[in-house]
């Protein structure tokens, strides 16, 4: 049965969306979108559960067998894509902004949700397919509607932002074709397992050294590694900050799961990290990431931008588990996915609560806010303390599964530095706590009007701190996929 | 937004118009609906019947062409096309096929009618989807008057005109 409907995973939201064009009524699109995702994410643990153990759907659109046809391939390392996807998107659209993003009038609101829905498609599109090209049709769908979503931001810095995301994503996009172009013209095919069967990689073949690299770097841009980042910052902290929840928890995930595919699957592990040792690259640039990242997030003023830098360096992470090339390493970086988006997810919709009763995240407005908005300060503990490390959150079974990949691989200095990098997350966050709860408002600025956050925008929020300290106590579910996920990608399958 | 006074006065553009328009829709019927025999379909159809009305609106005037097409029509079309599109690959899953199996939508005979009856739906899909998307954008470069200080006056989503920002 699953197997008959896997395809609804894209095809809902994506007709979703001109339903509530054509609806135009706001209560009821976002009523509408959340069903949907709702409906969306059940199907996406259904195939989970179907697929965990070495199981594969395939699905061929139309009716046309691939590799000619478009297939739908699914396995763990997509279904555990799918599944946070969803999960995450669920949570979000369940978050009550009170009315959307500020600069949306009533009568164009419907578009909002439309324009929504499609990035999810979009997303979830990229992570479904089994065609190369279709990768780049659903990045497209993806891109276009999360530069709309981003202008939406309220400030005049948001449409520039959203601009500059635009060109970059756009050139990101440029070098993931022209990848794709170069593989078809190699290949003669486009289906990504009849590429990975065709392909015969090797350093004296120009043109499939060429593709890796356009691949490798068109993907970065898009996942944001770290000297491609620029356009992150300001695309995350001048973004609605639902929008920004959404995107940092899913839009770079999906990136890491396209760069792990292309390497992994379509290259093999054997090319990429031993004739051609990739990790000479991908090793330094994840380590600047940690560091200069964290660094830059340590003298920012403003929450938003904080977090966005963190985010920059929690990449470096993920990067690093990739450039480890072995099971536990890898593993590491996927579960640190699923991991990231609950933690910063959370963190952006706390943001979101204090920036609807404060008004402002600068981190002086912030003074004092501990007493006035005790669930919000403390949901921003928790995502604080995960983003460190401390044991009993995520952030310490993802840092544990990288350090000890790092160390299977004999690189201690690496480990070393990961334990060091985690000083600076605690310098930044404890900067941001320290404000909340002990430092004195000041007097030019009273709190006293200043109340907790409403239920429809503390409960989403607490869904993902709690899930921060429930998948730290529990990894059975997270690693245990993210494990599979590993080993069938070091394999060479999808 | 009436055309320039001197358009207005041309009479031999507005009679060229008036009898170039309906052949123009005419045309783009026609390739629509022959796009499954021969070259044609609902991207060039869609495009063709949209520039017929964009000639139209640019010699008899936008607000003529919005008591024909007003631009929520406009959006509303691009909607529907879209869903007519996407209607029929879950009907094909409905009938037991895969999404977009046209050969399900008509399970008696071998398939071929399907195919026929599939690929004639969703180029139909296709040709309003373009068709109203090519006269929105028209209509949103013809909406943006600049009055003194540059502001466009149609708001974009998201952007209301002439209030500050924080």
């Amino acid at each position: 049965m699953i197997e008959k409907i896997v395809v609804l995973e894209v095809v809902l939201p994506l007709l979703a969306a001109p339903v509530c064009v054509l609806v135009r009524h706001p209560r009821f699109c976002r009523l509408f979108s959340l069903g949907v995702v709702a409906v969306c994410f059940a199907i996406a643990v259904a195939v989970l559960l179907e697929v965990r153990g070495g199981g594969v759907i395939s699905y061929q659109l139309g009716g046309w067998p691939p590799p000619l046809g478009i297939e739908h391939r699914v396995s763990t390392v997509n279904a555990y894509l799918l599944a946070l996807v969803t999960a995450m998107a669920l949570v979000v659209m369940s978050f009550d902004s009170r009315g959307g993003p500020p600069r949306v009038p009533e009568q164009r609101r419907h578009l909002y949700y439309a324009v929504f829905l499609l990035c999810i498609s979009g997303l979830l599109g990229m992570t479904i397919t089994g065609d190369a090209f279709n990768i780049f049709v659903f990045l497209e769908i993806s891109s276009l509607s999360s530069y709309i979503l981003v202008s939406l931001g309220g400030h005049r810095r948001a449409v520039l932002s959203a601009f500059y995301y635009l060109v970059m994503g756009t050139i990101g996009g440029v070098f993931f074709m022209l990848g794709v172009g170069l593989l078809y013209q190699v290949t003669g095919t486009l289906n990504l397992r009849d590429i990975a069967a065709r392909l015969e990689p090797s350093l004296d073949d120009r043109g499939t050294v060429l593709a890796l690299a356009l691949l490798v770097v068109g993907i970065s841009i898009k996942l944001a590694v770290f000297p491609l980042h620029h356009w992150l910052p300001n695309a995350y902290s001048f973004a609605p900050p639902k929008v920004s929840a959404f995107l940092a928890a899913t839009a770079t995930k999906v990136s890491f799961y396209l760069l792990a595919m292309v390497l992994f699957t379509i290259f093999g592990a054997p090319f990429v990290f031993e004739e051609l040792r990739l990790q000479a690259v991908l090793l330094p640039l994840s380590i600047l990431a940690m560091f200069l990242a964290s660094g830059a997030a340590i003298f920012q003023t403003d929450l938003r931008r904080l977090l966005a830098y963190s985010s920059v360096a929690q990449i470096g992470y993920m990067t690093l588990g990739l450039s480890t090339a072995n099971a536990t390493g890898l593993a590491g970086g996927l579960v640190h996915l699923f991991n990231h988006a609950v933690m910063k997810g959370g963190l952006f919709l706390v943001v979101a609560c204090l920036l609807y009763r404060v008004g402002s995240v600068h981190i002086d407005a912030l003074a004092g806010i501990g007493r006035r908005m005790p669930l919000t300060s403390a949901a921003l503990v928790i995502g604080g303390l995960s983003l460190i490390g401390v044991p009993g959150t995520v952030g310490f079974v993802s840092k544990w599964y990288l350090v000890s990949g790092v160390l299977e691989r004999g690189w201690t200095a690496a480990a070393v530095l990961i334990l060091l990098s985690s000083l600076l997350a605690l310098v930044y966050v404890g900067k941001v706590v320290e404000v909340v709860y002990f430092r004195k408002p000041p007097e030019t600025q009273p709190i006293d009007h200043v109340r907790e956050a409403p239920f429809g925008m503390l409960a989403p929020t607490w869904v993902l701190a709690a899930a921060a300290v429930f998948f730290g106590l529990t990894t059975n579910w997270t690693y245990g996929v993210a494990k599979e996920a590993a080993e069938l990608l070091l394999a060479g399958g999808i | 937004m009436r055309p320039p006074s001197r358009v207005r006065e041309m009479p031999i553009l507005r009679v060229i118009a008036r009898a170039l328009v309906p052949v123009i829709l005419l045309f783009g019927l026609y390739v629509q609906f022959h796009g499954d025999f021969g070259p044609g379909g609902g991207f060039q159809a869609g495009v063709i019947f949209a520039a017929g009305l964009i000639i139209f609106a640019l010699t008899f005037g936008v607000e003529a062409l919005r008591q024909v097409v007003s631009v929520v029509l406009t959006e509303r079309l691009m909607a529907a096309g879209v869903l007519l599109y996407g209607a029929v690959g879950v009907l094909a899953m409905f009938l037991g096929g895969e999404f977009l199996n046209y050969s399900a939508l008509d399970p008696l005979t071998t398939g071929h009618h399907g195919q026929h009856l599939g690929i004639i739906a969703i180029e139909l899909g296709v040709g309003i989807a373009v068709a109203a998307t090519i006269m929105r954008v028209y209509y949103a470069f013809v909406g943006r008057r600049l009055d003194g200080d540059g502001e466009a006056t149609e708001p974009a989503l998201g952007a209301e005109p002439g209030e500050g920002t924080p």
